[in-house]
């Protein structure tokens, strides 16, 4: 039972982590891709025009990735995890239908049209499919994190005597006080990705010495969004998270800041590495009073430790979701610091001159990926022993007639499959910028 | 209730197989007849704006399954996790053979891109048939062996293949003699299909061969649908009840013989697009008449222990199924707008489409 455990949550796990290295690019770079279309229909400068089907171009090879990818994330709920969805179908296969209906369909028409159709449409019909697109992807989030918040935190729902979920309040889904918090957070955190990959491929023309037309405004346009995202996915709605973190799962919590000792005025560990023997943290930094300051606005607020609960309830596997977090959290800071460097420099007109700070945000571009994978593992790892927080434990909801081998079988050919895609989207994405945006006139 | 979201099922698969079958058929005329890169060309040209919404039927077909249904969701996809998991990675090979093929202009890159996704697409339409033989052939529901089940009642594996091969065994695997002839129906079937898709979107001299070469085609595939009702009876001897006790559902097979017959007569058809519609109605008929026979059947058992998974015992709570019919009829309203818009913006032929 542990081995079929163990695959089948391996397989979701890498199969879920490499889907989303492409829906996070696209969710934001839609937006990109829509301001710069609008930018050409008020300014009527091909500048922005070209940049439009430059990074649409980008998108389109991310879309196909991330929906092909997508689709097995779909399946495995059935496949792999079947009484689960027997338990709680009635539920999440509400939100998830949902986003088939609502979000596939209009994205990939409207992808269909404003790649293919842009000789038979107007400038401001082209546009609406830009836009279409982006509402398409934004609505896709909004489903997804809908029915991840209800696994977190459900409500609506009633259990009937054989263990089954059955929906008692449709609109609860969407008034679920987890749902907003995460998929603004996670919404600014796509951003984040969206402009550090704008402003890399604007560092990268600026250092070679081309293009730089489109250097520089791919640089203000990654910088400027940068700054904006990277302050909102802290500030409020990374804080507004941690409050539903607090208030519904408290040993996550706990876990996530590796608090293993409940007291007053707990400090905030900064750096160092759990030790699950001693139930202590090792070599570590911390900064006296900030958890109880960050988590409850009072000094000497009381925090629960990890020895407050039954260790049965305690997240799988702590250390994993303690350096999830602490990861998500130092990338952030430095992404923060980072584009409040840039923007500094590009008010002060010096940006495009600063040889090291266009290297700094040329190299950082894989950051902002690492930051959201760790995110998720930080929500993922933090459910955990739980697929319905505090209902349903995972062990409980796997497909027990999937055999351990079968799986390994499946999640071998995945990584197989999958590296070749991801050698020949490294490849494909490379080719295009290398070409540039100029050569891809209307 | 449970009606209606049965019907909405079919309904849905029907529409992907309608569409996406066509582009699976069109990647097999792609392999095999298309001589040239002009060919090649004006083929991917006619399905490029469109696969991915049309493949979104599956996505959205296995949502409503997923809520409507959940315990046939959950036994019918653990139960056939291999195939299904082999369906995944073929989409994958069709859908990136389709997109990346372009993307590099060197002969070698574009014939291995071609490759992956014509083959993708052939396997693809053989495990749709071969899915659709397993659900009409049932299986083995609670892993039922000597008299004693080894799983819960709606649980069971099937293996890719047992040893003798017969859809009789005890334990039927997913392909046996029974679900490989419904495999082959689905490749020629949809090879036609596909074809007729080409001829209605394109103009070129592949025209005038795939006229010639469906109507060859349709020869085989006449042969395959009366030895697969042989075969069908065979497996299951109760296949007719629902149509002895409901006359009016005769209607079904009837349109399938007489779409079966006409498209004998495609190179007379004066317009391009009567051929896909003649297909189309083999193909709805096709389903009509299969969800006919299973009615109310969703997955069949094969053995006395546990009953079949119906409409009514594997549905979901009402209140959810009420929800769900407000905002899925919402849906298809703006889906079939898109879909009208897209097909008015790309009506009639797509030869000299742009890539981007």
């Amino acid at each position: 039972m542990e081995d079929l455990i163990l695959y089948h949550r391996l397989q979701f796990a890498f199969t879920i982590s490499f889907h989303y290295l492409f829906p996070q690019l696209t969710m934001g770079l839609s937006a990109l891709i829509v301001w710069f279309k609008w930018r050409y229909i008020r300014t009527g400068d091909e500048l922005y025009n070209r940049s439009s089907l430059f990074w649409a171009k980008i998108f389109a090879v991310n879309f196909v990735l991330g929906v092909v990818t997508g689709i097995p994330m779909e399946f495995q709920f059935g496949t792999n995890w079947a009484k689960f969805s027997e338990l709680t179908g009635n539920i999440i296969g509400q939100t998830l239908a949902m986003e088939g209906m609502f979000s596939f369909f209009l994205e990939s028409t409207f992808l269909g049209l404003f790649l293919f159709a842009e000789k038979k449409l107007s400038p401001k019909m082209h546009f609406l499919m830009a836009f279409l697109v982006f509402a398409g992807t934004q609505a896709s989030g909004l489903f997804i994190i809908a029915t991840h918040s209800w696994m977190q935190h459900p409500v609506g729902y009633e259990i009937l005597e054989n263990g089954t979920f059955v929906l008692k309040n449709f609109s609860a889904l969407f008034a679920n006080s987890w749902l907003w918090p995460s998929y603004l957070h996670n919404q600014m955190a796509s951003m984040v990705t969206s402009a550090f990959v704008m402003s890399g491929v604007g560092a990268f023309y600026m250092l070679n010495k081309n293009n730089s037309d489109f250097a520089k405004l791919f640089l203000k346009t990654g910088v400027v969004t940068g700054l904006v995202s990277s302050t909102l996915v802290i500030v409020p709605f990374g804080d507004m998270l941690a409050q539903q973190v607090a208030r519904h799962q408290p040993i996550t919590l706990s876990a996530m800041e590796g608090l293993f000792k409940t007291q007053e005025g707990a400090p905030m560990v900064l750096i160092g590495q759990p030790n699950m023997h001693t139930r202590t943290i090792d070599n570590k930094i911390e900064l006296p009073y900030a958890l109880s300051l960050l988590t409850y606005k009072r000094w000497n607020a009381h925090v629960k430790g990890l020895d407050a609960y039954d260790e049965a309830d305690w997240p799988t596997n702590v250390p994993a979701l303690y350096y999830a977090y602490h990861i998500m959290v130092g990338l952030g800071t430095i992404f923060l610091a980072l584009m409040g460097l840039a923007t500094y420099f590009l008010r002060k007109k010096r940006l495009f001159e600063k040889e090291r700070l266009l290297w700094a945000l040329l190299l950082a571009v894989p950051f902002p990926y690492i930051a959201n994978l760790a995110g998720w593992y930080t929500a993922e790892l933090g459910r955990q022993p739980w697929l319905v927080y505090g209902l349903l434990r995972t062990v409980d909801g796997v497909s027990a007639t999937v055999s351990a081998g079968n799986t390994l079988f499946t999640l071998l050919g995945f990584i197989g499959l999958y590296f070749l895609l991801g050698v020949f989207f490294l490849l494909l994405v490379g080719k295009i910028i290398k070409e540039g945006p100029a050569r891809h006139s209307g | 209730m449970e009606i209606f979201w049965s019907i909405v099922l079919v309904f849905m698969l029907t529409m992907f197989i309608l569409l996406d079958g066509a582009d699976m058929g069109a990647g097999i005329i792609h392999l095999f007849v298309a001589k040239n890169e002009d060919e090649k060309q004006r083929i991917i040209r006619a399905i490029g704006p469109f696969w991915d919404g049309n493949e979104v039927w599956l996505i959205a077909a296995g949502g409503v399954m997923f809520f409507a249904f959940p315990t046939l969701y959950a036994s019918a996809f653990s139960g056939f996790y291999l195939p299904l998991i082999m369906v995944l990675w073929l989409l994958i090979f069709r859908a990136i053979g389709l997109e990346f093929r372009n993307l590099v202009a060197n002969n070698l890159w574009k014939t291995a891109w071609d490759k992956a996704f014509g083959w993708a697409s052939l396997l693809l339409t053989v495990f749709l048939g071969a899915a659709l033989g397993n659900v009409v052939r049932g299986v083995n529901l609670g892993m039922v062996a000597n008299g004693e089940a080894q799983h819960e009642a709606i649980y069971f594996f099937n293996p890719l293949w047992n040893d003798n091969f017969s859809p009789l065994n005890d334990h039927p695997g997913i392909l046996d003699w029974f679900t490989v002839i419904l495999s082959l129906v689905a490749a020629v079937t949809l090879t036609i299909h596909g074809a007729h898709w080409i001829i209605f979107k394109t103009q070129s001299s592949l025209n005038q061969r795939l006229k010639k070469l469906v109507v060859r085609l349709n020869g085989v595939l006449a042969l395959l649908v009366i030895l697969s009702l042989f075969a069908w009876l065979v497996v299951r001897p109760d296949a007719l009840d629902n149509y002895y006790q409901h006359p009016w559902l005769w209607i079904f097979p009837l349109l399938m013989l007489l779409a079966l017959g006409v498209m004998f007569r495609v190179p007379a058809l004066k317009k391009d697009w009567q051929p896909f519609a003649v297909s189309s109605l083999f193909i709805i008929s096709a389903f009509g008449s299969t969800a006919g026979a299973l009615f109310p059947n969703l997955l069949p058992s094969r053995n006395n222990h546990f009953p079949s998974l119906t409409i009514y015992n594997a549905s979901a709570d009402a209140y959810g199924l009420e929800v769900g019919l407000i905002w899925w009829l919402i849906a298809l309203v703006l889906v079939a707008a898109y879909f009208f818009y897209v097909h008015k913006i790309f009506a009639g032929k797509m030869d000299d489409v742009e890539y981007h």
